[in-house]
This record gives C-alpha cells, structure tokens and sequence, in this order.
C-alpha cells in the first residue's frame, strides 16, 4: 500500500515539475489516514475525498497560480506510525499543512508535534470533544463533535416529531457513553425540554428491561441513549419487546451499520445525528456525489468530510491573498466565512472547531436514511 | 411494577439456573468448579453454531449442547480435579487447576470466534410475546422460567428420591465412608460433574438466547452472582438456590427502578453480607456450613 502511494507522489512531483509548469508555485498538503489497521474503513473514504478536491481545485484554476499537491501516507491506525508520519510532513516533505489523522487518540499522539513546528492541522474526522482543538492554534477542526451534532440533530428531530419532554439511558462507567449523556442533558435543558427520568447501565450489563420499564413508567415522549453499539443493539431491542414505541434518538455510538446488523428488525426508526445530509440537494452536494459516484465510490460522512478539509485549506489560501506557507493557511484559517461545502455552509468558531447544520439519519429498511 | 416483577422473576429464574447446577457439585460436594461458568459459554457457542451454522432448529440444538456440556462437565473432573484428589489441599488445588481450564476454554473461544459478541440468527428465537395484567412477557422469558422449574424439581427429586442422589449424598458425607460401603467415589463425582455441567449448559444456551448474546466472558458476568445466589439458599439446598436466584433477581430490578443502577451490585452484595452475618446457613440451609 505504501509504495504504492509514495510511487504516486513521486510521479505527482515529477509532473509537476516539468518546464511549463515551473513557474506555478505548488504548496504541499499531507494528508495521514488510516489506510490499514481497524479505521481502515474511514481512511479509504477519507482518501478518495482528499484525491477528488484537490483534482477540482487544482483543474478549476481558482488558486491562481498555486498548485496543491497530496502527499498521501498510511497512518496505520496507531499512534506511533502517526507521529512518524507527521514528522516526515513537516520535516522532509515539507508540507504547508496536514490533514488528519483518522481517530482522535492518533492525533493526540500526532498534532503536538505539528503544533510545535507552528504546521497547521485540519482534523476532518476526529470527534472527541476535548483534547483536540485544546492541543493548540494551530489545530483546525473540520468535523464537528458529538457536543454539536447532538443538539441540531435534536432540533431537527424535535420540529419532525414535536415531543414534549424526553427521558435519557446511558452507561455511566464508560467516558465515552457519559461524554454523550452530557451532551444530551445540556441539549435538552439548552432547548427547553424537561427531562422526566435518567436511568443508567453498566458496561457489562446485558439486561436493560429493569431500567426500560422504569423509564417507560413515566411515559417520556422522546428516549435518547447514549451507548455502545452492542449495547446499543440490546437496548433497542428490549424496549421494543416489552411493547415500548418510544422514539428512540442515539448518540455517536448508533453511527454504526452494526446497530441494524445486530437488533434487526427492532432497530427500524431509530434516529441518530450525522455530520452529513447525504439527501441534501445544494448544489454543491450533489456535484461532490456526482464526482464521487463517476470515480466508482459511494461516499460516506467520512469522504465528505475530508472532501471539505482540502476545500477549507484552499480557502485559506485564498483568503490568505493566494499565499501557501504555514502560517499564511493558519491565518487564513480565521477568515473562512459561510463556505460552500458538500456539508453546507462551513465557518470556523473562535474555539477553532469547524460549524456547519448537522443532520439526522432514521434507520428504514435496515439502512440509514436522511429524516427530511 | 407488574412489568418490573415479570423482569425480576426473569433475571432471577437466569440465576437460578446458573446456580442450580453449580450447587450440585459445590454445596453438595464441596467442590468449587470454576470452570462451570467456562462450561457454560462453550456450551452457548455449541448452540450457536448448530443453530446459526449448522442450520438446525433451536429443540434439536438444545439437547446437543446440553449432552456435551455433560461430557464437558466430565472432562473438567478428569483433567482438573481427579489427578488432585486425595492430596490433603485438594480442594484449593482443584479449584485452581479449574481456574485455569477456564482460562483455557475462554482462551480457545476467543481463537476460534473473536472477542466480539456473537448472535444467534433471527428466527431462532421465538419473539412473540402476550400480555398478563399490563406486563409484557415473551415467549422464551415463560420458558425460561418453566425450565428452571423443571430443574429444580428434577434435581430435588434426584437427591432425595434416586440411587445415584443418595450416593451423592453419601460421598458428600464422607468420601472415606462412602468407599468402605462399596461406593465408586470417582464415578459418583464424574456423575455429578455430568449433572451439573448440563444443568450449567443448559443455563448456557438458554441466557445466550434470552439476550441474544453470546460472548467470551459471558460466564463471567453471572460467576460471582451464581455463587452468592447459592451462598444466600443455603449449601447444598436446592430450593434455597431457586429462592435466593429469583430474590436477587427481583431485589436488583427494585433496586434499579427506585434507587437507580449505579447502586444495584451495592444493594445486593450488602443484603448478602447482612444474610450471611444474621443467618449464615443462608435461606434455607438446613445445618451449619460443614467444614471445607
């Protein structure tokens, strides 16, 4: 896999530096996924978002002058291959900024050490509420965290059901799943809906019916859970074969095609927040699916989402006054504003964490589906 | 509060059945097998692959994993008790050489399945349920609590009424009595392992249906709470076993319901310290512990 790609970059460089275009100048972006290990999954989305914008931009003109170039490497899906990646950016490659890694704890390993070397980094699928933007200035998020999909997923479904109150089940030994649960407390406080009944579960725990019945006793109009998704599965479940047809709402832990695989049936209707509105039809939207679908791939949240980190670099640059060093992008970070992008219109908080309208997903016939 | 004593009866027929063939070889015979649970799982991964590989219905399957939870029983006397026996530290011996036959079992499953949960197909698990008075009951929850029942009668009925009961008995006296009065004291014991692992396979397949999970450690889980159910009905007592199973079961639902979860383990492991310090025969335990 390596080679491969480092064969490609190569070729990429020698292109690139043929006579006629020696004039152009070319800023270098890295680009560290998880092309093997266990994100294996997001990273080869992530790569086929990456290949396509930079192609668009690059065959667009609109960096007048400046050529991006990728330079794709393996991040393995462990912490040390991350660092090394990210030193061989900065130091041999010389990169201007860097993309990635896939999964938060490999950019906690990673990003301080572009912090240190002042090289800016858009994270475009690290999800983890802290700890990532904290590492520095010069980290820009582009994926948003649980603690904001959740409350606009929360809106959307709200003005589509229209509950009065809700009740919350989490797991409380579980950082992950009690990350979630406060998220969705805050939410529902922030939005002004009473929270009748909070139950809790273990890790371990494979039976939810005591904790079910509790909560269906007070007949809450909305359920949102936060847990893993084998437990995610159970729950789902056994609420439904004790009869309950709450609407069911749950947290990052449900992102996943193994909540259908594991709870069948039962798990038809349950909502869960997404990053991206795959249904949305913005133009810009459906030319990103259209794109994606041409070069044989059907695009995920993931792919969307690192298809907008190149999108927001070259903004950046753009924003910059067409200028690709470190602390030009960095700069120009700050004054991308309402930017089209396949996941709506994107801007930077103060906190550097990207912003952008979330979406919700409904399971229907045994797939996620865009609750319009 | 219907719905909440159905789920209570539930989780505690679930315990009752993991304790009641753990009772037969550790408060009848004073052998700590902690392998049962190991037993247990194995047997819910037999299940699963005749039902989810090999096709065959859930009433055919169920025998099947029962008869080698039997022989699996007896293979765990053999290899981690029998080599022991007659050492004076017999008993802490064979409870660590079963330790790690656990370990080895567990080690095996997670080689040859993964550490992830395993499910079995749907269809395999009746999923009809009827309505009693406002409370939701399945199908396989009502057969559940019919089979543990059925085994705690049939195994009251084998201690107290069989041949092979009042060997069991009398080995359980004493070993050294029992010989000298013509009783095969291996085979007594490798039956009781028999009995007891099916029971414990059985408790197996049955847990891994009721919550449609099947995993390396999902003995574990029940382990602590099979011995104290046993702990609180007394030794060796059978219907002490089904009454404590189906008291903590129904204690750790209230306890959910009104004081909340994080407190469910707390409240059940101080009503079993309280049982033990008040009345340390335990529910039903018709004399003292004897002497381990």
């Amino acid at each position: 896999m390596i080679p491969s790609v480092r064969s490609l970059a190569a070729t990429a460089v020698a292109l690139l530096a043929l006579p006629t275009l020696s004039s152009a100048e070319n800023v270098k972006i890295g680009a560290a996924f998880s092309l093997t290990g266990n994100a294996a999954a997001y990273g080869a989305q992530q790569k086929a978002g990456v290949q396509l914008a930079i192609d668009e931009i690059n065959k667009s003109g609109k960096l007048k002058g400046i050529t991006l170039e990728l330079v794709l490497e393996d991040d393995g899906t462990s912490k040390e291959q991350g660092i090394a990646v990210f030193q061989r950016f900065i130091n041999r490659d010389k990169v201007s900024a860097i993309i990635g890694p896939t999964l938060s704890t490999t950019a906690t390993a990673a990003d301080p050490i572009a912090q240190q070397s002042k090289t800016p980094v858009v994270p475009v699928s690290n999800t983890a509420p802290k700890g990532i933007t904290d590492i520095g200035d010069y980290v820009w998020r582009v994926s948003l965290t649980e603690g904001q999909v959740i409350p606009s997923a929360l809106k959307v479904a709200q003005a589509k059901i229209g509950f009065k109150n809700a009740a919350i089940l989490y797991g409380n030994d579980d950082a992950f799943t009690k990350g979630g649960f406060d998220v969705m407390k805050s939410s529902l406080e922030a939005a002004g809906i009473p929270i009748v009944d909070i139950q809790t579960f273990a890790t371990k725990d494979r039976d939810f019916n005591a904790q079910l019945t509790a909560l269906k006793a007070k007949n809450p109009d909305f359920l949102m859970v936060s847990a893993l998704v084998e437990q995610a599965a159970a729950i789902v479940t056994q609420a439904r074969q004790l009869g309950w047809n709450v609407p069911i709402m749950g947290g990052n832990g449900f992102n996943s095609p193994k909540l259908m695989a594991n709870a069948g049936p039962a798990a038809e209707g349950v909502m869960v927040g997404t990053a991206w509105n795959k249904a949305s039809t913005d133009p810009v939207n459906v030319a990103f699916i259209a794109a994606q679908k041409a070069r044989g791939n059907d695009p995920d949240q993931f792919c969307a989402q690192a298809y907008t980190g190149v999108l927001v670099i070259a903004d950046a640059i753009a924003q910059a006054g067409m200028k690709g060093g470190r602390d030009d992008i960095k700069a120009g970070f700050a004054k991308v504003k309402d930017l089209p992008t396949p996941l709506g219109k994107f801007s930077f908080l103060p906190s550097r964490d990207g912003s952008h309208p979330a979406a919700v997903q409904i399971v229907k016939n045994g797939k996620f589906e865009i609750l319009q | 509060m219907g719905q909440q004593i159905v789920n209570g009866l539930f989780l505690g027929s679930i315990y009752a059945l993991f304790a009641l063939g753990y009772t037969l070889v550790f408060g009848v015979l004073d052998i700590l097998n902690l392998a049962h649970q190991a037993v247990f799982m194995v047997c819910a991964y037999a299940a699963l692959v005749l039902v989810g590989h090999l096709h065959l219905p859930m009433f055919a399957a169920f025998p099947v994993a029962v008869l080698l939870g039997g022989f699996l029983g007896m293979a765990v006397d053999r290899i981690a008790f029998r080599p022991l026996r007659g050492r004076s530290d017999s008993n802490i011996a064979g409870l660590i050489s079963s330790i790690a036959l656990a370990t080895i079992l567990e080690a095996a499953v997670v080689q040859v399945f993964g550490p992830d949960v395993e499910r079995f197909p749907f269809g395999a698990v009746p999923t009809r349920s009827l309505k009693i008075g406002g409370a939701v009951v399945s199908e396989l929850q009502i057969v559940i609590i019919a089979i543990a029942i059925a085994m705690l009668l049939g195994l009251t009925w084998l201690l107290r009424r069989t041949r092979l009961g009042r060997r069991i008995r009398a080995v359980a006296e004493s070993p050294k009595a029992a010989r000298v009065l013509g009783v095969d004291v291996d085979r007594i014991i490798s039956a009781s392992f028999f009995v007891s692992s099916a029971l414990g396979a059985a408790a197996g397949v049955l847990f891994g249906l009721a919550f449609n999970n099947v995993s390396p450690d999902m003995g574990r889980s029940v382990e602590l709470k099979g011995l104290a159910v046993i702990v609180l009905g007394g030794m060796g007592s059978m219907p002490g076993a089904a009454l404590a199973g189906v008291a903590l079961g129904l204690l750790e639902v209230f306890t959910v319901a009104w004081v909340g979860s994080s407190y469910r383990d707390a409240v059940a492991f101080g009503v079993l310290f309280l049982v033990l310090v008040l009345r340390p025969r335990g529910l039903l335990g018709s004399a003292a512990l004897r002497e381990a």
